[in-house]
């Protein structure tokens, strides 16, 4: 009994620090974002490959044009399912520097598996210059680097409207985008209907193609997932019968005193 | 500690001691430290009545050796540099054998170190553990919350993300509120102008020291406990036999099962919800030319954050004159917040330890933790408004617990009958209601 009053005690404790952190949501942020249905969520989420290699897809012919991928191998998307010949072909479409070769020259070659993404403009200068004053974010972690991450990106990548409410003053080459906090955004809207042909088939509306690409990104941004949540469940069994077993002893043990 | 004698062949019984045992007495006369460790873990009387409360203390102490295994082989793949700290430690997620487990480990180990810490103090003001003969048990217990505070701080600053250089920043420029040489002191601190790569690389250095130190600290900490032994729930003194039990294998099996129910919490974190004590805003890269939205410390500097944030300019009332500015104020108040437990054992000097006993101090335990609860829901939200008022009255009332109403409460409180002794308690069933 005292056990049980003890814990429900400890966990008012957590909830209350649990709350306290809750509630934190920062005035100036975006409005929080309406929770999606994601297959890779929850105790026992995974991943759907083919959703993976329809937002590599989107990204690749969409989003890389102005935002990178540094941290992500070409070698990596062998998580999403494709092969070593098809990983060498997609990190072949790419030239990058390497060097110095023997003459002390830098040269360039294609891609390699063991390359990391190419990132698509030299510098931040570079890419404000080419993108009206505005930095697009590498994409790596991003899924990670926003509260509500995957939620907050598919609202982001619908929730662009062609006329900003009344009273709203938009700036010179901003977008009204009701998921973003202030509502102006420097993105272009990024998915048309059909911006993409999916090879298997998949109709690519705006929110198909926001939810493939999500998807994606949330796998760039934590590729370890399915291994943790597996490994997870292991260690969380393991210790449920280790703890219910040391409970036994101790019940045991104690017994010799009462 | 007395050495026991040079065991002879003369001494030794018909049966001959087998090797280990040799081997055993052979160390143990020249260095006793089986008899030692015979004395202080299983011979170590206990008070048989200890509830489990008193488990988080042995937690504290493993999470601690959880803390710097995994940050030492976290230090193996880390680059202290501005231009390499955040990506390696995405190299550390990513590329890194089982990087991505040992990371959140001890990422997530900060928060269950503070959350296990905190409990075990409250548990000490609540049963009174801070009394004599145990003052400087408490003393110490207090320099090792302070060094936690500055080892989390400056491990929070290493993966070098926004929230990582901001709090930095922050927080070293509170040193700037002392008067005439807060500038000189902040910016030896920083070893230049602004948080920058010697500020990390230092930061990185004393957060492979700090953890050592508060091994030792432990240790003494240890040291005052084992001299007079664990407080109990009854708060009084163990008379007899009977009152003790000795600690293993009875504490060490309790402590066991408790260390279970911790890991099951610890790693369902670890392994669900590795980034839900963060804030996503560290997973972008430290940029000191834009400033995030809000800056806010993890959730266990939360309350002093609140104090910090709470105090107005002390002024001399209708003349606009004022004596201390906001930002001095409140750092002195933070701090204070903490210097002020240093003489908790002198502010309340009540004979009676055990809150069950002191029906009025333990309403204002509970009141104060519910204060320090709201502190920390201060210290997430931005200083204005609702929250701002709650965090002066919280702070007010924070430092009233201490300076007026515990000693008042020590001086006119009628306490409730002690019992007998621990093994017999004369009231039994009562006090139930605290646990």
């Amino acid at each position: 009994m005292r056990m049980t009053k003890a814990l429900i005690a400890a966990l008012i404790l957590v909830l209350g620090v649990g709350i306290a952190i809750g509630t934190s949501v920062r005035a100036a942020d975006a409005p929080k974002p309406e929770a999606q249905d994601w297959s890779f969520t929850g105790l026992f989420g995974t991943f759907d490959r083919a959703a993976l290699q329809r937002g590599f897809q989107v990204y690749k012919e969409v989003c890389s044009g102005c935002h990178g991928l540094k941290h992500v191998a070409y070698r990596n998307l062998s998580a999403l399912g494709y092969t070593e010949d098809q990983i060498k072909a997609i990190a072949a479409t790419v030239e990058v520097q390497d060097g110095p070769n023997d003459n002390g020259e830098m040269f360039m070659r294609k891609g390699r598996p063991s390359d990391r993404f190419k990132e698509p403009f030299p510098n931040e200068n570079a890419a404000r210059a080419a993108n009206n004053g505005a930095y697009p974010p590498d994409l790596s972690v991003i899924a990670k680097a926003r509260p509500h991450g995957i939620d907050y990106l598919y609202a982001l990548l619908t929730k662009y409207k062609e006329e900003p409410p009344q009273g709203v003053q938009m700036s010179e080459g901003m977008f009204y985008n009701e998921a973003f906090g202030g509502g102006q955004i420097a993105m272009v809207p990024p998915l048309q209907p059909e911006s993409v042909q999916y090879q298997d088939g998949t109709k690519a509306t705006v929110p198909q193609m926001a939810k493939d690409v999500t998807t994606f990104l949330a796998w760039a941004a934590e590729p370890e997932l399915e291994e943790r949540k597996s490994l997870g469940r292991s260690v969380l069994l393991f210790l449920l019968v280790l703890t219910a077993l040391l409970y036994a002893l101790k019940r045991k043990i104690w017994s010799e005193l009462h | 500690m007395t050495a026991p004698s040079e065991p002879t062949p003369a001494a030794s019984t018909d049966a001959k001691p087998g090797m280990i045992e040799q081997a055993k007495n052979w160390i143990d006369y020249r260095m006793p430290i089986f008899t030692f460790m015979e004395h202080e873990l299983h011979e170590y009387p206990t008070p048989r009545n200890l509830n489990y409360w008193w488990n988080f203390g042995s937690l504290a102490g493993i999470v601690l050796v959880i803390m710097i295994a995994t940050g030492i082989v976290l230090a193996m793949s880390y680059t202290p540099h501005v231009d390499h700290a955040f990506n390696s430690v995405e190299r550390i997620m990513r590329d890194v054998n089982y990087g991505w487990l040992i990371r959140y480990v001890h990422m997530n180990g900060a928060s269950m170190f503070f959350l296990v810490v905190y409990i075990h103090i409250f548990r000490g003001l609540y049963f009174g553990s801070y009394k004599p003969p145990r003052e400087l048990l408490w003393w110490l217990g207090i320099v090792i919350l302070l060094l936690m505070m500055m080892t989390a701080f400056m491990g929070y600053v290493l993966p070098w993300g926004q929230m990582s250089f901001w709090g930095a920043t922050v927080i070293t420029n509170l040193f700037s509120a002392i008067p005439w040489v807060g500038d000189a002191i902040v910016s030896w601190l920083w070893g230049g102008f602004a948080v920058d790569n010697p500020t990390l690389q230092r930061f990185f250095s004393l957060h492979y020291l700090l953890p050592f130190v508060i091994v030792g600290v432990v240790v003494l900490h240890l040291w005052a406990l084992h001299t007079h032994g664990s407080n109990n729930p009854l708060g009084i003194d163990r008379k007899s036999e009977k009152d003790s039990i000795p600690f293993h294998p009875y504490y060490t099996i309790k402590d066991l099962y408790g260390l279970g129910v911790f890991l099951i919490f610890y790693m369902a974190i670890v392994f669900f919800a590795p980034n839900a004590l963060g804030e996503p805003e560290n997973y972008i890269p430290a940029n000191p030319l834009q400033t995030p939205a809000e800056i806010v410390p993890e959730w266990y500097l939360l309350p002093y954050y609140a104090i910090l944030r709470s105090v107005p300019d002390i002024a001399i009332p209708f003349t606009g004159i004022v004596l201390i500015e906001a930002k001095l104020a409140g750092v002195i108040a933070m701090f204070a917040s903490i210097f002020i437990l240093f003489v908790l054992p002198w502010l309340d000097f009540s004979p009676v330890r055990s809150a069950r006993f002191r029906p009025i101090y333990k309403q204002l335990f509970w009141i104060f933790l519910v204060v320090c609860v709201l502190l920390g829901w201060v210290g997430a939200n931005k200083p204005e408004g609702v929250p701002l008022l709650v965090g002066q009255v919280c702070t007010a009332y924070y430092f009233a617990h201490f300076l007026i109403l515990v000693p008042l409460v020590a001086k006119y409180e009628k306490t409730r009958p002690l019992p007998e002794s621990i093994s017999q308690p004369v009231l039994k069933g009562d006090g139930e209601s605290g646990e």
